[in-house]
């Protein structure tokens, strides 16, 4: 049964019976198909919202040593909100986020039975969730606690005038407080965990990813576009620094995860579809034409990558010419199982080729074709072909055109330099202008700029370091898995230093190549990492996520559907009873789109609701 | 504070006068080399394309103006085509030619500046480049009358060399913008 | 089809022999070419390497005259073509430089027409099947190269023709009227001819090279689209003497042009010993 609000301040909340539970929920919701997984309100401090205009607030003004007070008065500012009416307490402070600040906070709430809290200090981005921790261990509701920002935008902007700065600051404060008055005493939203992985890609990230999650117990269901598992590392012949070969290497990997009964491998599949948000995500994998769904509490992206096309390479000929090949394609020739038996030779007639020229940064550092990135690799894995050349040839002639060797790894610049003191690699420092066919061998066009002189040398056979790019469809993926991707293409991490494996979309990870280009050892990190962060997630009993969502007037919807189209999270649709809009709130992230977008004005946020909005404008009137 | 023998002062404001007035940001080259190394003519330069930036970027000024590279570059843009970082060397070149001439600074190669000095001022008076007079002031200035005769004579019988200039209509016009942008 | 026309200083002067044989390949196949009234020099080498405004305003008259005209602008020499190109660059897409420019020549530039190749319009507008279809005389058993040299694919943002490390257009018009394009790899590497007069010596020593490519590949002949090139080619060739034909002289020979006879007698280097082994010389 309805019910009107009681004592309604804005006259905008109502009291509803949940159709799920019966419970009695103090907004609108129909949460018909997520499941009620909200408990009833705690008997807080908070008391029920028929006094809410009666609020008993405390309002706390932090000096943040001084950089607020060098700038503001503070005292005088703490003077002024004590006789604001619905302020019980109001006090300045040195530090407010220190122990003793918040010890303060605390007795306040206790002594003086506050029911309200707004902190005058830093931008809330810096401590709005330590003090609303605080808030909450002295027994209040934690959405009861504002923080106004009178730093960023207050005492840092305005050195020069303190009385004005006062007076703003002042301002700032009863805005704040003004809101914190109409706010509700939200609790945070859970949300179950599917205890269950999705891997996509097969490759050494992939593999190390899926081993650490089921070697935790929990079950990993890992697809692979190709037939086999391996990815790119299966290319390979061998590895530096030991020259392993990659098959030793992989065979236990691919063994082990196979073997394992904790994780499904679907090889020739691919991600078809993806719904759910973290926690319970359902993904539709196609394997050969049949759709299976699958539910999943999170995701890691391996999707490893490709070689740039070396046909844009015109000035090498790259595809044009047989003898001119790139980095994998000279792997592939290694292969004990390949067309040459692992023997190095030029594809045009099969002969030995007694000149090797290899062209590092082919294609990249070279902002004019768009890639103006560094490959990473391509330094290392060059020395490592020259040498394996030079193994099988010894009397054969091996060159390297390089701008920069780039050897960060444990052990790596001892490599290269074994490349050029042991094996008698002759490294050339420039860059090379073109590469074209002459009286049966490839002419190499180049220069050292070491000595400053022009260097020519008559090829059999030249390979191209050219970089790596995200592999086919990765774009197409990330839209799939609304995941942002970088300028070229690669996934984007959350922050480049702090959170390197994780996406800015909530449980989707992402592990390997497919981030930027790396080395098989900063893949099976990452890939390790990934997991951790899984795993990390699988433990916890459940997820919370933020109450800050919007709601919707049922009476002042009609249905229209705009707020469905133009929410970026997919987070509202329309009821198929009660034609009105109704919000998934664990996909909502707040952004307030749909509240513009209706042309009721039917949504509003919660604790930011429009009387409070203009109460907080009047508050400066 | 006195400089060792042989030792460079880095840095002047020459960078910043070629990057403005060939509109090239100089200041990007990595000294790859690929300029050098596909350029037709950097076999007969003294210095060539990327030393010629390397130097600009170490404000070199007087070697580099004073350098016959910049008068022997045929402008056959391969070097800007193919460098990683987009710079139009060739404009750069340009650029030092036009910055030699205004600060006098002796040519090496007298010749390469003399021909476009006369081709100008040909096409000042007639609109339209007269070969008869360009090749025969060029000859006459440069002290070599005799090295392409054989080639001369065969062009006028066969009809390829015009003994009479056109003039066209609008070279009042045309003699004014030289005069204006001298 | 019409189209305005730029000769440009050379093609009334040392490459008379382009001139006609583009005029009469047009007109055979179809196309109408009105020369711009009043044409000036577009400065050529000497006024980028002196005078940057001169060098953008002497082009940007010649784009003013064939707005006016209204017509997209053929310009053969490929000297000529990359200056135009380039003054239509800047004033297209830098409005400080491109508005000084007008005010230099007092016009206002709307655009309306493209500058072209005779390369570009007889192989792409005009067609190679149409070109096929009216050959009266293949050129079977000619084997050349095909050189395009440095103005006409270079620097790609400015001319917009082709690849400029593999440029095919000349090859396949030759392929269609029958002769035989032979791959090498120097199709775009310089010829000097920039420094023909000043530092023959340099000139020299890169036809020689050119040449001896040439003829290592198995050409008895090279193609240009450039009047410098052609010059250059002929006039600093040392040894035997292979001949340096214009594609449009060819494309005359083989669409059955009668004047084509006419043509061979300017060139320095006599290219109908070579023609009659073939019976193509008369």
């Amino acid at each position: 049964m309805d019910s009107d609000g009681l004592g309604s301040g804005g006259g905008q909340f109502r009291f509803l019976q949940c159709e799920v539970r019966g419970c009695w929920r103090p907004w609108l919701c129909f949460c018909y198909d997520l499941g009620c997984s909200r408990t009833s309100l705690p008997p807080s401090k908070a008391g029920s919202n028929l006094k809410r205009s009666m609020r008993k607030i405390g309002v706390f003004i932090c000096h943040c040593g001084k950089n607020i007070a060098g700038a503001v008065d503070v005292e005088r500012v703490a003077e002024a909100l004590r006789s604001y009416p619905g302020v019980a307490y109001s006090i300045d402070y040195l530090y407010i986020c220190s122990d003793p600040g918040q010890e303060l906070i605390k007795e306040a709430i206790a002594k003086g039975d506050l029911d309200g809290v707004v902190v005058a200090a830093c931008s809330p981005a810096m401590h709005e969730i330590t003090f609303r921790r605080t808030v909450a261990a002295a027994g209040l509701n934690p959405y009861l606690c504002e923080v106004a920002n009178i730093r960023e935008q207050c005492s840092w902007v305005h050195r020069d005038d303190m009385e004005r700065a006062t007076l703003k600051a002042t301002q700032i404060i009863e805005t704040l407080v003004e809101k914190v008055r109409h706010d509700e005493p939200l609790l945070p939203l859970t949300m179950p965990i599917v205890r269950r992985a999705l891997i996509i890609g097969g490759g050494i990230a992939g593999l190390q990813a899926a081993s650490d999650i089921a070697a935790a117990g929990y079950e990993v269901i890992l697809v692979e576009r190709e037939e086999r598992l391996g990815g790119r590392m299966a290319q390979l012949s061998s590895t530096y620094l030991n020259f392993d070969s990659t098959v030793d290497l992989l065979s236990e990997k691919i063994e082990a995860v196979t073997r394992n009964p904790h994780i499904t491998v679907l090889t020739r599949a691919q991600v078809e579809e993806l719904g759910g948000y973290l926690g319970d995500f359902k993904v539709t994998v196609r394997q050969q034409g049949n759709d299976e769904e699958y539910e999943v509490g999170a995701i890691v992206v391996a999707t490893g990558y490709d070689l740039y096309p070396q046909e844009r390479l015109s000035e090498y000929g790259g595809e044009r010419y047989p003898d001119v090949i790139d980095g994998l394609e000279f792997e592939r020739m290694l292969s004990p199982r390949g067309p040459t038996g692992g023997e190095i030779r030029c594809p045009s007639d099969g002969r030995v080729p007694q000149e090797v020229v290899f062209v590092q940064c082919a294609g990249s550092r070279d902002p004019e074709r768009g890639v103006s990135y560094c490959s990473k690799i391509c330094c290392m894995y060059t020395a490592k072909q020259a040498m394996i050349y030079k193994m099988q040839v010894p009397q054969g002639g091996a060159y390297i055109f390089y701008i920069d060797i780039r050897a960060l790894g444990k052990g790596y610049e001892e490599f290269t330099q074994k490349a050029m003191e042991e094996h008698r690699v002759l490294y050339l420092r420039g860059k090379v202008s073109k590469v074209f066919p002459q009286d049966g061998k490839m002419m190499v066009w180049g220069a050292d700029t070491l000595s400053g002189k022009r260097v020519e040398v008559a090829a059999d056979l030249v390979v191209l370091a050219t970089p790596m790019v995200p592999s086919a469809g990765a774009f197409e993926l990330a839209r799939k898995l609304r995941v942002a991707t970088d300028e070229h293409g690669f996934f984007s991490e959350a922050h480049p230093k702090l959170r390197p494996v994780e996406s800015l979309t909530a449980g989707v990870y992402l592990a390997g190549a497919c981030q930027a280009p790396k080395d098989i050892p900063e893949a099976v990190a990452q890939g390790s990492a990934a997991a951790a962060k899984v795993l990390s997630l699988f433990s916890q009993e459940k997820i919370t996520h933020d109450p800050i969502v919007a709601v919707v007037e049922s009476e002042l919807c009609a249905g229209c559907g705009i707020c469905v189209e133009v929410c970026p999270y997919e987070a509202r649709e329309i009821h198929p009873l009660t034609k009105i809009a109704v919000v998934k709130e664990v996909l909502c992230q707040g952004c307030g789109a749909c509240l513009v977008a209706c042309p009721n004005k039917a949504s509003h946020l919660r604790n930011f609701a429009p009387a409070q909005i203009m109460a907080m404008i009047e508050a400066l009137a | 504070m006195e400089l060792r023998e042989g030792a460079v002062k880095v840095g002047s404001p020459f960078l910043g006068l070629v990057n403005q007035r060939s509109g090239q940001l100089i200041q990007l080259c990595y000294h790859c080399h690929k300029c050098t190394a596909g350029c037709p003519v950097a076999f007969a330069m003294d210095y060539g394309p990327d030393r010629v930036l390397r130097m600009i970027q170490f404000g070199l000024k007087e070697e580099v103006l004073s350098s016959s590279g910049i008068w022997i570059c045929a402008s056959c843009y391969t070097c800007g085509t193919r460098c990683p970082n987009n710079i139009d060397i060739a404009r750069v070149m340009d650029a030092l030619r036009q910055i030699a001439v205004e600060e006098g600074v002796p040519v090496k190669e007298r010749n390469v500046l003399l021909f476009h000095n006369l081709f100008l001022s040909i096409l000042k008076r007639t609109g339209r480049m007269h070969e008869a007079s360009l090749m025969g002031l060029y000859k006459l200035a440069s002290r070599d009358l005799f090295s392409d005769l054989g080639i001369g004579l065969k062009m006028i019988l066969k009809g390829k060399i015009p003994l009479l200039p056109s003039r066209i209509k609008w070279r009042d016009e045309m003699r004014d913008i030289f005069e204006r942008n001298g | 089809m019409e189209f305005s026309y730029y000769p440009g200083c050379s093609l009334h002067a040392t490459a008379v022999e382009y001139d006609r044989s583009t005029r009469a390949v047009f007109r055979r196949l179809g196309a109408e070419l009105v020369e711009l009234p009043d044409w000036n020099c577009c400065g050529a080498s000497s006024a980028h390497s002196l005078n940057e405004t001169l060098a953008l305003a002497l082009p940007a008259r010649t784009l003013a005259l064939a707005q006016k005209e209204g017509r997209d602008l053929v310009a053969p020499c490929a000297g000529c073509f990359n200056r135009l190109k380039t003054a239509e660059k800047v004033l297209r897409e830098d409005p400080v430089k491109g508005g000084e420019i007008e005010r230099v020549v007092g016009f206002k530039y709307e655009g309306g027409f493209e500058v072209r190749s005779p390369l570009d319009v007889i192989a792409k507008e005009i067609g190679l099947k149409p070109v096929k279809e009216e050959v009266k005389r293949p050129l079977e058993g000619l084997r050349l190269v095909s050189y395009y040299g440095c103005a006409l694919v270079r620097p790609p943002e400015i001319v917009d023709f082709e690849d400029p490390e593999h440029p095919q257009l000349m090859d396949l018009l030759l392929e269609a009227v029958g002769a035989t394009p032979l791959a090498w790899s120097y199709a775009t590497e310089c010829c000097g001819g920039s420094l023909s007069l000043t530092r023959a010596d340099l000139a020299a020593a890169l036809v020689r090279g050119l040449v001896t490519k040439a003829g290592e590949a198995g050409a008895r002949g090279m193609v240009t689209a450039c009047p410098l090139c052609q010059v250059t080619l002929e006039m600093r060739q040392d040894g035997e003497g292979m001949p340096i034909f214009y594609f449009t002289e060819l494309l005359g020979v083989a669409l059955g042009v009668e004047e084509s006879k006419n043509w061979w007698g300017k060139h320095l280097i006599d290219p109908r010993p070579l023609l009659r082994t073939l019976d193509l010389g008369d």
